[in-house]
């Protein structure tokens, strides 16, 4: 164990309480019911893994579908024999794939890998803590989210099967139950649940982040010194306690429309599948209101640990401190309040009068700003740097690259006028694949590649590493950049397939997508092989390989049980010293001694 | 070496708390909005008058908060700043203890009270799914008892402590506890009026 920067800053220890814990024993305790926030955000990521392969899995019988309308999709008559039965797939069954696809994407990737995940493991470790703040919450944050998933996934084996709402699930057809399609009895009912039990888990994840944060930090760790992913996970934090928040609520009020006969959100006189619904009272619109106060900042909750990812490997690679960190926190700071401000661009065609849809307008317009300093400051960042040109530093490079291209399509989808053509079509979902699906997952690549050697003790392979990130780049842009075109021509979303209309004009370039689609899966099974094989073979990793100064590199990979074996770390300087000339080279760790002549500290 | 993981600092307690309190709030906000928003926009919106044991229950459970108060200070101290102390000087005495038990028969009283007032709706045939206000009525009602029974599980889980614990634990604990449970009354007080307008 080499623990030099550690050692030197060693404090005195407060004696054992019998409150303190031990390492477990027991295999159960050790890896199933941890309440170590490393095993914790191990699980986060396995569970992101899992659901990743389920939701693209969805994603390739859809595009199979859209781009051979009249075939049967191959295995799926085998998988699904109830709802696909000879591979045929029924506009009813490509929605609920759809509604699957995206609900698990959004909630239980997106959500669940850079928050959770990469947050659980790396943020008390940053903050010179031993472990979050609530263990035991943090375990029940965990484990409350599986149960999640296994509900939402419980869906399938239900006779109508999932729902078919969409991840937005909009009232009144998600309220009223069985009659508003196959999937919306047990299995909207089953997708309220999930939805509800996953906002518990990730609110008791909030907590912990922010009381971490706040209050466990090590001697010296001021909020200025704080590293920027710690910063990023800290604002998605607060996003999240409030997005959550509502999102419960809401849930509980759907949940109450559908088994208790109240009408929160069916109006009165509402007929369903040439049957009127008992219900009055209630407003479709309320639903979208609270799902989108929720949805909004849902979506910042998936980016903005990205841009902690992003702003922490940057200096990193590019041997230069970070441009402008107080911008830097300011902006992201400005985007969590500001994306409470926004939801009603998602209801531009909800029926609002065009003041109310100008006053959503402008602050999404605004929005734009911090993105774009934000933005800014990465590139200068890069600008005229010596860049390692690693594969973590690929794939933030590839960040900066799909989050512009898809903040550009959001620019237009601001203004009202524009977004009523383009709100219902491909134009929307290839600006928020681009901006917050693939740019997420750029985030995701880049904070495995970047924190695998700190969590597993070995290093991955570079090599299958910048095959991955070049099929993966090429993948993405051709899969979703035509989707813009399709919008643009007026090619609607949400439907099955589009074989004798006026769209059929469209089928090649809906086959070159699907092709394209295959492709970036295809290329993700080198991610996958890389994974498994640096696990078991890769080279054994130092403590600090990339020469980053935050503190999760200088205690040993992997960190032991209490992070920085028994020692309290004592920190000296804020994350952004490189570039500079210290006894290390060309950079300063933040536990480092605050003489710069301090000779025993390199090993 | 050791590695042991070291309990965290009380202060650690308090920011979960109020942390925990920001979330609550935020939920009961986007209730009562969707409420207000509702009563404003239907036609068919029936006003009913709440039960009247209502504000009876509103005084048990602000009478509950003070005698836990009563029952803190007689515990010992010197507090902190913020609320915690290193010392229990009056564990021994066990005077507080009276004060622990009244507060804890108060908020049972208080659940029982609010069952009995929706005894008394149901008796007059107002349900959860009888009108848009009854149901907000229930659900705000309900929500807020399912809250406080997480309060009461709080304040019994720091008397265990109390009762067994020597160091400054019992005590920080207790003042998580207490905080929390005062935002209880301050929310119900808050439903209360937000009821009485609305429903
Ligand atoms: C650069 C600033 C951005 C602007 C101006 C913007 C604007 C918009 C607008 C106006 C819409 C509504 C389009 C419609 O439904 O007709 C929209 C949809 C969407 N945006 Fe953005 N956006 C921005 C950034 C982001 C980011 C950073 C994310 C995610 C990380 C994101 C994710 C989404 C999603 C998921 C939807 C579609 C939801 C759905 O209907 O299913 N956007 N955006
Ligand atoms: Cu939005």
């Amino acid at each position: 164990m080499t623990m030099d920067s550690v050692s030197a800053s060693i404090t005195e220890l407060p004696p054992a309480t019998p409150h303190d814990h031990a390492p477990p024993e027991s295999f159960l305790r050790k890896y199933v019911f941890s309440l170590d926030h490393k095993v914790i955000g191990k699980q986060y990521l396995g569970l992101g893994l899992i659901a990743v392969c389920t939701g693209m899995f969805l994603s390739w019988v859809m595009r199979y579908h859209l781009a051979f309308p009249d075939k049967a999709v191959p295995l799926i008559g085998w998988i699904a024999p109830t709802f696909a039965a000879g591979g045929v797939i029924t506009p009813e069954f490509y929605l609920q794939l759809m509604t699957m696809h995206g609900t698990i994407m959004v909630f239980f990737v997106l959500t669940t890998a850079p928050f959770a995940g990469f947050g659980n493991f790396v943020l008390p470790i940053q903050v010179g803590a031993e472990d979050m703040a609530f263990p035991r919450f943090n375990m029940m944050s965990f484990w409350v989210t599986f149960v999640a998933f296994a509900v939402l996934v419980a869906a399938f084996f239900v006779p109508d099967g999932p729902p078919l709402s969409g991840w937005t699930a909009y009232a009144p057809l998600s309220a009223v139950g069985k009659s508003s399609g196959p999937g919306e009895g047990l299995g909207q009912t089953l997708w309220v649940i999930a939805i509800g039990i996953f906002c518990i888990g990730q609110l008791l994840g909030s907590l912990n982040f922010i009381a971490t944060t706040l209050d466990l930090r090590a001697k010296g760790m001021t909020l200025a010194r704080l590293p920027y992913s710690t910063w990023a996970w800290f604002i998605t934090s607060m996003i999240g306690l409030i997005a959550f928040s509502v999102l419960l609520p809401a849930c509980v009020l759907l949940l109450l429309d559908r088994v208790a006969g109240t009408s929160f959100f069916i109006p009165a006189g509402l007929v369903v599948s040439d049957a009127i619904q008992p219900h009055s009272g209630g407003s479709p619109l309320l639903w979208q209101h609270l799902f989108w106060f929720f949805g909004h900042p849902e979506v910042y909750i998936a980016i903005v640990p990205g841009f902690g990812i992003i702003s922490t490997i940057l200096p990193a690679v590019c041997r230069k401190p970070h441009l402008g960190p107080k911008v830097l926190i300011a902006s992201q700071l400005a985007i969590a309040g500001l994306s409470y401000m926004v939801w009603g661009h998602h209801m531009f065609l909800s029926g609002m009068s065009p003041s109310s849809a100008t006053l959503f307008s402008v602050p999404t317009l605004i929005i734009t700003i911090p993105s774009a300093i934000i933005t800014l400051l990465w590139l200068g960042t890069i600008y005229g740097s010596k860049l390692r040109l690693n594969t973590a530093a690929l794939f933030c490079l590839g960040f900066v690259s799909v989050f512009v291209t898809g903040g550009l399509s959001g620019f237009f989808l601001s203004q009202p006028s524009i977004d009523t053509y383009l709100h219902g079509t491909y134009f929307v979902v290839g600006h928020f694949h681009f901006v917050m699906g693939v740019a997420a997952m750029f985030g995701i690549f880049a904070g495995t590649y970047f924190w695998f050697p700190k969590m597993f003790g070995r290093m991955m392979n570079e090599t299958l590493g910048k095959w991955h990130f070049a099929l993966t780049f090429i993948g993405v842009y051709a899969t979703f950049m035509p989707m813009h075109w399709l919008g643009l021509e007026g090619n609607v979303r949400r439907y099955s397939s589009f074989p004798s209309d006026y769209m059929h004009g469209s089928l090649p370039l809906h086959r070159f997508i699907t092709y394209s689609a295959l492709f970036l899966g295809a290329s993700q099974l080198i991610f996958l092989v890389n994974l498994i094989w640096s696990r078991f073979r890769g080279p054994v990793a130092p403590d600090n390989p990339w020469e980053a100064t935050s503190l999760e590199w200088s205690t040993t990979s992997p960190p032991p049980f209490d992070n920085f074996g028994g020692v309290h770390p004592v920190v000296y300087h804020g994350p952004n010293e490189y570039g500079v000339s210290g006894p290390r080279g060309d950079y300063i760790m933040q536990t480092d001694p605050p003489v710069a002549a301090a000779p025993a500290a390199t090993a | 070496m050791s590695m042991v993981k070291r309990m965290s600092p009380p202060s650690a307690a308090r920011t979960g708390v109020w942390v925990g309190i920001g979330a609550i709030t935020m939920s009961f906000a986007a209730y009562t909005s969707a409420m207000v928003v509702r009563h404003g926009s239907i036609p068919e919106w029936q006003h009913f008058t709440l039960p009247p044991i209502l504000y009876w229950n509103s005084l048990v459970l602000v009478a509950s908060s003070v005698t836990l108060e009563v029952a803190r200070r007689r515990i010992g101290g010197p507090f902190d700043r913020l609320g915690h102390s290193e010392t229990l000087l009056a564990t021994k005495s066990r005077e507080w203890l009276s004060w622990y038990r009244i507060t804890l028969a108060l908020s049972f009283a208080f659940l029982v009270g609010q069952y009995l007032a929706w005894q008394r709706l149901a008796s007059e045939g107002v349900y959860l799914a009888t009108s848009p206000s009854s149901s907000f009525f229930y659900v705000l009602t309900a929500l807020h008892a399912l809250h406080l029974v997480g309060g009461l599980a709080a304040l019994v889980y720091a008397l265990r402590c109390l009762r067994s614990d020597d160091g400054p634990r019992p005590v920080n604990v207790l003042a998580a506890a207490a905080l929390y449970w005062h935002f209880m009354a301050v929310l119900w007080i808050y439903l209360l009026v937000v009821l009485a307008l609305w429903v």
